[in-house]
């Protein structure tokens, strides 16, 4: 088979050719900065398209538009976030809240702010990889400014109770943030109901372009802000802004309000479909996270007994078929995932957990190749394998 | 499909070579652990007159590489006597295979690491040992390194579960701090015996269990 099969949608997806096109014309055509709009007509047109990108956004969120500031990605929002409210509300306490399956960009920022004398407390997560709002209410104290919780888990899918954690913070008055790269665009979200302060995205999750994202930050809520410079995004975010990633980003964001719900039908479908079949045909299967119905409908994080996930996703590789094993950006590392740690996989297992994330461009007619290559591939891996006994 | 893989490291992944189990083999080892990501398990069996070896066979649980460089060692060792065996090192696994990524490396370590144990085992077992130096302590915790903890996937010298190591009139005496019932205590205890039972100044290697 000479197609490839991407099923590694959480990692990235492929840049809707809708929004290529939107962006094109905005690299040599009208290669304005939109920071000179008074003088220049050039500018007031490239500004004009970066403010209805803003908008579309804002629709998408159900915030102000004055609320969206432009960033490189998730992980920059992540530390503009975190950073930017222990910097700017220190004086009120040094309390951050938070649980142990948050992507690193979330991890890591906490571990720095830790090195400057904030103490970060993890609620835990249960084996599905839910938090209990009740502990994080437990875990509260005077000197609490921040809780950021995700809103789902980029390897299991887990959806987090979002609004209810939002309730018990906006009545405390703590700041709330939470990290949702990988559900805006696929799940409806509306940042007034879930009661958060602060929230994270990035495009290239949701068929928009690579190195742009944003954060919603509520009126009235004060960051420092991180990078020093030129004040652009009223002073949160300072450097040229990246037009073209910007308008691509805002063109996938209005795609993503007009088809998500078409798009999560399909793609859940095909999900169920690839999970059914994998169930039926390889023995010795079984689901990390949360029930397949309350997870992410575009993930599917199984643990395969026996095998190691490495030499299963390089073998599917030479077959054409792209899936995952960990989050993407610990692919590199040989530890083992820390979600699947948290959630009480053991070591054995994690080695042999595999991601697959479907997204709107995978056919469900190649669900069957999918499931026959897996099956043939797991079978040689565990005639190998000392640790397979049989089923 | 590119990879960082060459060719061939994918060809002996794909139809890795030797692969599988020996009936009552000379030596059998396991090196690595489930814990660390990489495990691989040699079995030997070699002429007792000309100690060459004349079968090979393995089983792993690792990466691509660590299947393609046990599949390759294999074929390196076919024939050969015990000694030249020895000299096989991860260099030659990696140099025949075309070369490794540099983060692969480990995994041909694993796979040479496996037959270098084995070939010593094999060895002490027959009295080949040239040097013959009397067992210290030293030894015996090196040799332990080498037997995991099924419990905690690290070795039982990190794991900490070795309470208590006394050599006496040529006796080892072990004692593990695992359950005389526990479902691994039996696996643990053969391991040992493995990897201890055949220094030449040892006739007997006890091992008891304390929890």
């Amino acid at each position: 088979m000479n197609t490839i099969i991407y099923l590694d949608n959480a990692s990235t997806t492929p840049t809707d050719k809708r929004v290529i096109k939107k962006m094109l014309p905005f690299f040599s055509e009208n290669f304005a900065n939109p920071a000179t709009k008074w003088t220049s007509s050039l500018s007031k047109l490239v500004d004009e398209e970066v403010e209805q990108a803003r908008l579309n956004i804002a629709k998408l969120l159900g915030a102000d538009p004055d609320e969206i500031f432009f960033t490189s990605g998730g992980t920059e929002s992540d530390n503009t976030a975190l950073k930017g409210i222990a910097f700017k509300h220190h004086d009120r306490g040094n309390e951050i809240i938070s649980i142990p399956i948050e992507h690193e960009a979330v991890l890591k920022s906490l571990e720095t702010l830790e090195g400057f004398g904030f103490k970060i407390k993890f609620a835990r997560v249960d084996s599905k990889g839910f938090v209990d709002p009740e502990e994080i209410k437990r875990l509260i104290t005077k000197k609490t400014i921040l809780v950021s919780i995700m809103h789902a888990n980029n390897e299991i899918g887990t959806i987090e109770p979002i609004e209810e954690i939002g309730k018990i913070c906006r009545e405390r008055d703590i700041y709330f943030h939470t990290d949702a790269v990988q559900t805006v665009g696929h799940i409806p979200i509306n940042v007034k109901s879930f009661n958060v302060d602060l929230l994270s995205l990035s495009a290239h999750k949701f068929y928009g372009p690579k190195g742009v994202g944003a954060i919603y930050v509520r009126k009235g809520v004060k960051v420092k802000p991180f990078m020093d410079g030129g004040g652009q995004e009223k002073g949160i975010r300072s450097g040229t802004l990246n037009t073209t990633g910007i308008i691509g980003l805002g063109e996938a964001a209005r795609l993503a309000s007009e088809e998500m719900e078409q798009t999560e039908s399909d793609v859940k479908k095909m999900r169920d479909l690839l999970w059914d079949k994998i169930q039926k045909q390889i023995p010795k299967v079984y689901l990390n996270g949360a029930e397949i119905d309350s997870r992410l409908s575009n993930n599917l994080n199984i643990i395969i007994k026996g095998i190691r996930n490495e030499p299963l996703l390089v073998a599917l590789n030479e077959r054409g078929v792209i899936a995952g094993g960990g989050s993407a950006c610990a692919a590199g590392s040989k530890y083992p995932s820390h979600v699947l740690k948290s959630i009480g996989v053991k070591d054995n297992d994690i080695f042999g957990a595999l991601r697959i994330t479907i997204g709107k461009f995978n056919k469900i007619e190649y669900v069957d190749y999918v499931v026959q290559s897996l099956n043939e591939i797991v079978n040689s891996l565990r005639d190998l394998s000392p640790f397979w006994e049989g089923e | 499909m590119p990879t960082p893989y060459t060719k061939l490291v994918i060809e002996h992944f794909k139809n890795p070579h030797n692969v599988g189990e020996i009936e009552n083999p000379d030596v059998k080892v396991t090196e690595g652990s489930p814990a660390c990501g990489d495990m691989l398990t040699l079995y030997l069996k070699v002429d007792p007159v000309t100690h060459k070896i004349t079968d090979i066979k393995f089983k792993s649980f690792g990466c691509a590489s660590n299947i393609a460089t046990g599949s390759i060692i294999t074929d390196l060792v076919a024939g050969k006597t015990v000694e030249e065996a020895l000299k096989i090192t991860w260099k030659d696994a990696a140099e025949a295979l075309g070369g490794l990524p540099p983060v692969k490396i480990h995994c041909s370590v694993l796979a040479a690491d496996a037959l270098h144990s084995a070939v010593e085992i094999y060895m002490e077992k027959e009295g080949l040992v040239k040097e013959k130096n009397p067992t210290k302590m030293e030894t015996v915790f090196q040799k332990l390194t080498h037997v995991i903890d099924p419990n905690t996937g690290v070795d039982i010298v990190k794991s900490k579960i070795i309470k208590g190591v006394k050599i006496e009139n040529g006796i080892i005496f072990i004692e593990v701090d695992l359950k005389e019932n526990d479902q691994f205590a039996a696996n643990v205890k053969e391991e040992i015996l493995e990897r201890l039972g055949y220094l030449w100044d040892i006739k007997e290697v006890k091992v008891s269990f304390s929890k």
